[in-house]
């Protein structure tokens, strides 16, 4: 079969890997072997085609990896700028900044947690340390998203990220917070997350990512994985803020086993193009997963968000709410499907997008879908699509807040239903602040 | 020139003319009644002063403190100093008051000026005190799930904290019980003085028990019919509307 997109992405991707290999010639077999397999199911898979089911809507031209090359290490000073910019809740149970994936920062977990068998460090120190649990672990959920392809570049060239393993009864209720910076022209990050929470454990983990620079162009390809063991009570946090020029992918599996209890909230700010893939996977009965995700997009910038919510077992919940800010010629589209299979009885499933149109240019496409094989269940799904309430904007107008202040502060109103979710104060006033800079710039 | 000053308003609502040649000057530090039965264009004049999209002025003129109010966009009305109590305030899930008063108060100030926050909120709860309203209020989504009697207070902190030149009250006894209108009232007796005129637009004689007005006006058919002091609302009440529009008829 022949196609028109060359399969070979980017001759400096080639030199990036062929870095990577001798970069990793020490570590266990097992890694260097995964890495070369995930290489090969790169190169082997075909580039997406606007035909495909997945990647209905999608923009595929804007999928464009020339240029993207290894990131070089930066100065001191520089690192030094980044780690103050590096914005943390005053109470944390671990930190991890980096850089380039290249570890800048790391605050260890209390030695009390520690002796309780709580894992937090970096992904490279993971490999050497911590090798079975990550063998056993990494990417060994499904990608069923459409960005197979995507996800084995990951695979392939990712050396760092955050390893958090949480052991069975262990509670901690601060949060540990992993900041992903790209700088220069073209650098290309594979930040990883993973995160294992055993029966009752309980944690909270925040994710940032960030380009440096408002001006580079920069790919990022990040994984996080998800293991929410029974009874335990899971929330992950994250926020990207690329460059407007970027290419980013976020691709999530999510498992939630009986009793489980997890929460996701993703803010999306950055990217020309960002493609979300997110995949929940009930294993267990009476577990209750919420999905929750905000998005900004503005100027000419894309957000393709794909979501799965499968549901092996029954007495379960997934609850899904995405909801998307659109001005100028931004463009969303949002492509869901609640997947109940035949044992899974008394299932709740619910996946609600909405979408805020404050520009007549701006487009929001919904692909909302329910596959049920079970009988005795409720589900419901639904998009909409709507503009500003009129009355509402003449109320803020009538007391004298211009009409581009007012759109900003309805945008605001629209996403607190789901800000105000958020248990942490701190993370939630961040995350608040990231949505007005956004605004500030543009 | 410390007046709001309309001149021969003529207003049309989906092509239906509603004032007609409506002419009133409200001067500074005065209390202004406007009565009349229902359907007579109260409510109409309040939203056109405001410049509400749905009301057409198709002659005439506003001028506050001698500036055209008609040529301005809404907010530009609201910075120039007009204030309008809503009857039926909109209600914004998710906008704080807080915030919401910080937007229209930044809004207020010069392009390169940042509101000082702290100073902000000392005001903000002084205010708050000062009209019985509990500090709590502040962090609650404007209006959302408000009951009448607590929009029509939100209203009336937000007069107190945009300082306007002009305030017109919509009805804005409508719908309250007793102890609400009382408190309502407390507070604009407490924000009127020599640096503000109210325009108080109401069904009902009740409310002026309350707030004392210097000038009442009754309206008809779209504009003024008849003019007289705080003694015309009893009156008012004392006969109902029907011996107006008798002498409206009787003139005509």
């Amino acid at each position: 079969m022949s196609s028109l997109v060359p399969e070979s992405l980017s001759p400096s991707l080639e030199s990036f890997w062929q870095k990577t290999q001798s970069d990793t010639s020490a570590a266990p077999a097992w890694w260097q072997k995964r890495k070369a397999a995930e290489w090969e199911k790169f190169q082997s898979l075909p580039m997406p085609r606007r035909t495909d089911e997945d990647w209905r809507f999608a923009r595929i031209n804007s999928l464009n990896f020339d240029g993207y090359t290894e990131p070089q290490p930066i100065d001191e000073e520089g690192k030094r700028l980044l780690e103050e910019r590096s914005l943390l809740p005053t109470e944390v149970a671990g930190v991890l900044i980096f850089i380039n994936d290249r570890l800048v920062s790391f605050q260890a977990v209390d030695p009390k947690l520690a002796e309780k068998g709580v894992v937090w460090k970096p992904l490279s120190q993971a490999v050497e340390e911590d090798s079975d649990l990550l063998e056993k672990h990494f990417m060994s959920q499904p990608i069923e998203l459409g960005s197979e392809k995507f996800s084995a570049l990951h695979g392939a060239l990712c050396k760092e990220g955050s390893l958090l393993h949480v052991p069975k009864g262990v509670e901690i209720d601060k949060p540990f917070v992993a900041y992903h910076w790209a700088s220069g022209e073209n650098a290309s990050i594979f930040p990883h997350t993973l995160l294992i929470a055993d029966e009752m454990a309980k944690v909270t983990l925040v994710d940032y990512f960030a380009s440096a620079d408002p001006n580079s162009r920069n790919l990022a390809i990040g994984v996080n994985d998800l293991y929410a063991g029974k009874g335990a009570k899971v929330t992950y946090l994250s926020a990207q803020n690329w460059s407007l020029n970027s290419l980013a992918f976020h691709l999530n599996s999510t498992q939630a086993f009986r009793d489980a209890f997890i929460t996701s909230l993703n803010l999306h700010l950055g990217g020309s193009l960002a493609r979300t893939e997110s995949h929940s996977q009930i294993l267990g009965e009476n577990a209750h997963t919420e999905m929750l995700s905000l998005t900004v997009a503005n100027g000419e910038q894309q957000f393709d968000q794909r979501t799965l919510q499968t549901h092996y077992k029954g007495h379960s919940v997934s609850d899904l709410l995405y909801k998307n800010a659109l001005f100028d010629n931004g463009r969303t589209i949002f492509s869901g499907l609640i997947r109940v299979l035949e044992d899974a009885q008394k299932t709740d499933a619910y996946q609600t997008n909405r979408n805020l149109l404050l520009d007549p240019t701006a487009e929001a496409n919904a692909l909302p879908g329910l596959e049920i094989l079970a009988n005795d269940v409720k589900c419901s799904h639904g998009a909409t699509t709507g503009q500003i309430d009129e009355e509402q904007l003449y109320y803020l107008l009538a007391r004298g807040i211009p009409r581009k202040e007012a759109y900003k502060l309805l945008t605001y109103g629209f996403f607190e239903e789901v800000l105000e979710k958020l248990e942490n104060s701190e993370i939630q006033e961040h995350f608040r602040d990231l949505i007005k800079s956004k605004f500030q710039t543009s | 020139m410390s007046t709001l000053e309309i001149k021969n308003l003529n207003v049309t609502v989906a092509e239906t003319e509603i004032l007609r040649d409506f002419s009133l000057t409200l001067p500074k530090g005065e209390v202004h009644a406007i009565m009349g039965p229902n359907g007579t264009g109260k409510s109409t004049l309040a939203k056109a002063l405001a410049g509400h999209p749905d009301y057409e002025v198709t002659s005439g003129e506003v001028l506050l403190d001698g500036e055209n109010v008609l040529e301005m966009e809404v907010d530009e009305r609201a910075r120039a100093g007009l204030f309008m109590a809503f009857q039926y305030p909109s209600e914004i899930p998710g906008v704080s008051i807080a915030n919401f008063l910080r937007a229209a108060r930044q809004a207020r100030l010069g392009e390169d000026e940042e509101l000082e926050v702290t100073k902000f909120y000392k005001e903000m709860y002084e205010k708050m005190d000062a009209l019985k309203i509990d500090r709590k209020f502040t962090s609650r989504s404007v209006n959302d799930g408000f009951s009448g009697g607590e929009k029509k207070r939100n209203e009336i902190l937000q007069m107190a904290m945009l300082e306007p030149k002009y305030a017109i009250m919509d009805e804005t006894d409508s719908g309250l019980d007793i102890d609400a209108l009382r408190i309502v009232s407390e507070g604009v007796n407490k924000l009127k003085g020599p640096h503000m005129g109210v325009l108080l637009i109401t069904h009902y004689q009740r409310i002026l028990n309350y707030i004392t007005p210097d000038q009442v006006h009754v309206m008809f058919d779209g504009r003024i019919v008849k003019s007289g002091g705080k003694e015309l609302a009893l009156e008012l009440e004392e006969k109902g509307y029907d011996w107006i529009k008798d002498e409206v008829a009787q003139t005509a």
